[in-house]
């Protein structure tokens, strides 16, 4: 039976945080999440963790596992092994346990203007796209904002002001629609003192999204554009 | 005290939508959810989203009539016609909205919106974007509630409404990040709060979030469920999660094959329709397959896609190859996908009209919560993301046109009354010196459900889980207590949802087991025929103590009369 060693914390019993070993019995197919679901039914009810679609796509469950960032419900508890440590994601407070406070992480995401400022009014039907104006966007489009890629950040977790890699990779799937005519103003935005040459280009971001989606090329990209939009003299004063 | 113009319970689809509706008719809105709006489970539909706009080469005669048309046949003629005719009909204008908004649908070449073939349905209509629809539409529809700075109050868990006489005045939650109880009035009240899936836990396409409390909240205070019996079972959920398969799968030309290799729809229905025949009927398909003997370890069948070759299944269904590789480490590009029918939908909910409106003053609903009807007894897939957006809009607009003039403020006795009746529950539940184990409650229900009041039903079963489940809800009075967390008291909301669980189950068996025919989804294998002039009525679910009083209500024709469902 493998062993969770789960970080327990409750600040308002005064204490410190603890980590709290529980045995789980497992069935074939058993993912982490359902291994804290398990401790949670059956050994310790006042376990806190969010969750919700169990597959991968609601983005609720990131969470620092066995020394790598990932969702727990889309890790196989056969491919972690007998012992299996759970602590909630980094850099962000931690509320109680698993669940830490996502406020910044969410009010970085509005700042880059999350929606589409259209370039053109609409007119009965659809904008046309092409296929390739579509392709564009793959991957980008795929984010489910599940926080692993802010909580593996160093620059996220020594600077405050920094966006962040989801904020970020989502400028650049706005920057990327061919619908979208804010370009210049996103650019000079990121390119801000609190954006894209924050990045120390450390590739964690890349290396952790359960999505493999790849921030810190998006960052790259937005380095470029703004670069050029700055020699042509594109973009407008940030502010 | 939080006051609102209206206040919206839920962040998926249907809350998001309606909220963007009020606030643009210029209502001061507030925006509750139990998970951050980004989370709802509308987030995890695949497919697509069903619209007449004839983009597809082969669905240029398409139209919304025909749409309709389509629609009530799927619903086995229980769906109300004008219900059905208004979403319809509003269906292009929504999906060109959702486009305008930035919704990375698929393209064609000629740079319109992408369709795909979807069971019953007569035209390839259901747009989509990858197998990802439902994540594209959400994050659209919640990146239209940030850039109009609408307020949203995520993680408040609401378990009760406030009521003065007949009239709703708000509701009462957990807020999660503080333990602490609040209120929140509001000259309206909008609930959507989604499926009830997680009453058959064990094999359901739902997320944890979706429970029976959505519609249990309302069904308590008084209001009317309807047609509560209708659940639908999707035909492909991953073997052992229960996780879905897309019908897009089959939508892009995938088999579905018995353990002899044999492509057996054929031996159900027309070779024209084959894979693509309606969800009722192709699970009962799998599930006969599976019970004589033709499926594989006695469990399951194989949903084929390797003849789509690679390029096709990373394009068009690379959600769904990602679930395979993590969750059953298969590649669906080498191998068949070991599926079996999974509990997916419930076409019953909160009786309300088209405009959302409920029996009870100041409370609407909209989404998969509500029950307009217009997916009857069997809804079609890529139907329901638009009833979320049609109804959410239209909603949205009813309130604001419904308390124009309205300048009345909170009303405090009513809200003080009900905040003070759930601080008392909860310290009940925190001082119980009971020994039951409230998720083991929860485990049992699921099995009760899911083996008497499943894909075929028949009396001798589902009277058996009424008593059933009448005896889980005496062993839940006698739960062990809640510890008292503070913040995040998750067992305080697992527990109370599974209350919900139970009261939701019990309407669904009992309307199951009332109903003398088989009807959509509702299959009775002792009563295997449709008996319209019986049945050709909605039921309507009273709460009692001791379970719900049952009356009927008349389905509106218009248009299409009554045939034999043929496919
Ligand atoms: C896996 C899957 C795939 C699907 N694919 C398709 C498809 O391709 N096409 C299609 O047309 N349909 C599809 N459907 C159906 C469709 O997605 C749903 O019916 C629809 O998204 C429901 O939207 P909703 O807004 O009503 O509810 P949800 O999106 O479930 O949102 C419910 C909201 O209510 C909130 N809530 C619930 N209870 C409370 C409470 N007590 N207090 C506070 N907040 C609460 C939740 O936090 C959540 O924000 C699919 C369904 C599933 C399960
Ligand atoms: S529970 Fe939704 S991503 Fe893990």
């Amino acid at each position: 039976m493998p062993i969770f060693k789960v970080l327990k914390y409750n600040p308002k019993d005064g204490g410190e945080p603890y980590f709290r070993e529980f045995e789980v019995p497992t069935h074939k197919g058993m993912t982490v999440l359902e291994g804290l679901y398990h401790i949670l039914e059956q050994q310790d009810p006042t376990l806190a963790f969010r969750s919700s679609c169990r597959q991968g796509v609601c983005g609720s469950c990131a969470m620092h596992i066995n020394g790598m960032y990932r969702l727990a419900c889309e890790t196989q508890i056969a491919a972690m092994g007998e012992h299996i440590t759970v602590r909630p994601l980094a850099h962000m407070t931690v509320i109680r346990d698993l669940v830490v406070d996502m406020e910044p992480f969410f009010r970085q995401y509005e700042a880059i203007k999350p929606y589409l400022i259209p370039a053109q009014q609409p007119g009965e039907k659809e904008y046309l796209q092409s296929p390739q104006e579509r392709a564009r966007l793959t991957h980008h489009v795929d984010c489910i904002l599940c926080a692993a890629c802010y909580g593996s950040c160093p620059v996220v977790a020594t600077d405050e002001k920094y966006l962040g890699p989801h904020a970020l990779l989502k400028a650049l799937r706005f920057v990327e629609d061919s619908r979208d005519g804010a370009t210049n103003e996103r650019l000079a935005y990121v390119a801000s003192d609190v954006g894209v040459f924050r990045c120390h280009t450390i590739f964690n971001c890349q290396q952790v999204c359960p999505k493999d989606l790849d921030p810190t090329g998006a960052i790259g990209k937005l380095k470029m554009k703004a670069f050029w939009a700055k020699l042509k003299g594109k973009l407008p004063k940030a502010g | 005290m939080k006051f609102y113009d209206v206040v919206i319970v839920g962040g998926g689809l249907a809350g998001l939508r309606a909220a963007i509706a009020a606030h643009d008719a210029g209502l001061k809105v507030g925006l509750i959810s139990k998970i951050h709006p980004v989370r709802s489970h509308s987030g995890a539909a695949q497919g697509g989203i069903n619209a007449a706009l004839g983009n597809h080469p082969n669905g240029q005669d398409d139209s919304p009539e025909r749409h309709a048309y389509d629609t009530v046949k799927g619903s086995d003629f229980l769906a109300d016609q004008d219900a059905v005719e208004i979403m319809t009909g509003m269906a292009p204008g929504i999906i060109y909205e959702m486009e305008h908004w930035g919704c990375p649908f698929d393209r064609y070449e000629n740079g319109k919106i992408a369709q795909r073939p979807f069971g019953g349905g007569g035209f390839p209509r259901t747009c989509y974007g990858a197998d990802r629809t439902g994540l594209y539409l959400l994050h659209t529809c919640y990146e239209q509630v940030v850039k109009r700075g609408i307020e949203v109050i995520y993680e408040l868990f609401v378990t009760k409404l406030a009521v003065n006489g007949n009239r709703c005045t708000g509701v009462v939650g957990m807020n999660l990040h503080t333990g602490e109880f609040e209120t929140v009035g509001g000259k309206a009240v909008v609930f959507a709060t989604g499926g009830s899936g997680r009453i058959y836990s064990h094999n359901t396409t739902n997320a944890h979030a979706s429970t029976g409390l959505g519609v249990a909240i309302p069904y308590w205070a008084g209001v009317p469920l309807k047609d509560m019996e209708f659940i639908q079972f999707h035909p492909t959920g991953l073997d052992g999660s229960s996780i879905l398969m897309t019908e897009g799968c089959r939508g892009e030309g995938g088999y579905l094959l018995n353990n002899a290799g044999e492509r057996f729809m054929k031996n159900y229905v027309s070779e024209k329709i084959m894979e693509l025949a309606p969800r009722d009927i192709v699970s009962r398909c799998i599930q006969t397959e599976i019970n004589e003997g033709r499926g594989f370890e006695g469990r399951y069948v194989h949903l084929d896609l390797r003849h789509l070759g690679a390029q096709k299944i990373m394009e068009r269904l690379p959600g769904i190859r990602e679930i395979c590789l993590k969750f059953k480490n298969i590649d669906p590009i080498k191998e068949p996908i070991p599926i079996q029918p999974a509990m997916h939908y419930t076409m019953g909910g909160i009786d309300c009209n088209g405009d959302g409106v409920t029996p009870l003053d100041g409370l609407y609903a909209a989404g998969e919560c509500a029950c307009v009807s217009v997916h009857g007894a069997n809804r079609l897939g890529g139907n329901s993301l638009l009833e979320t957006i049609v109804f959410g809009a239209r909603v949205g607009q009813a309130v604001a046109n419904n308390i124009k003039g309205d300048s009345g403020g909170a009303d405090e006795n009513s809200l003080n009354k009900a905040l003070k009746e759930e601080q008392d529950r909860f310290k009940m539940l925190r001082s119980s010196d009971g020994k039951e184990n409230p998720y083991d409650i929860k485990n049992e229900l699921s099995r009760i459900m899911f083996d008497k009041v499943g894909i075929f039903r028949n009396e001798t079963d589902m009277a058996r889980a009424v008593t059933e489940i009448k005896i889980l809800r005496e062993r839940y009075k006698k739960i062990r207590a809640i510890p008292d967390t503070g913040k995040f008291n998750y067992d305080f909301l697992w527990v109370t949802e599974i209350a919900g669980n139970l009261d939701t189950a019990l309407a669904i068996a009992v309307g199951a087991l009332n109903r003398t025919e088989s009807r959509g989804a509702h299959y009775r294998m002792d009563y295997p025929k449709r008996l319209d002039e019986q049945w050709m009525k909605h039921s309507m679910f009273s709460f009692a103590p001791d379970g719900p009083a049952i009356s009927y209500k008349n389905v509106t024709v218009t248009k299409f009369q009554p045939e034999e469902r043929k496919y």
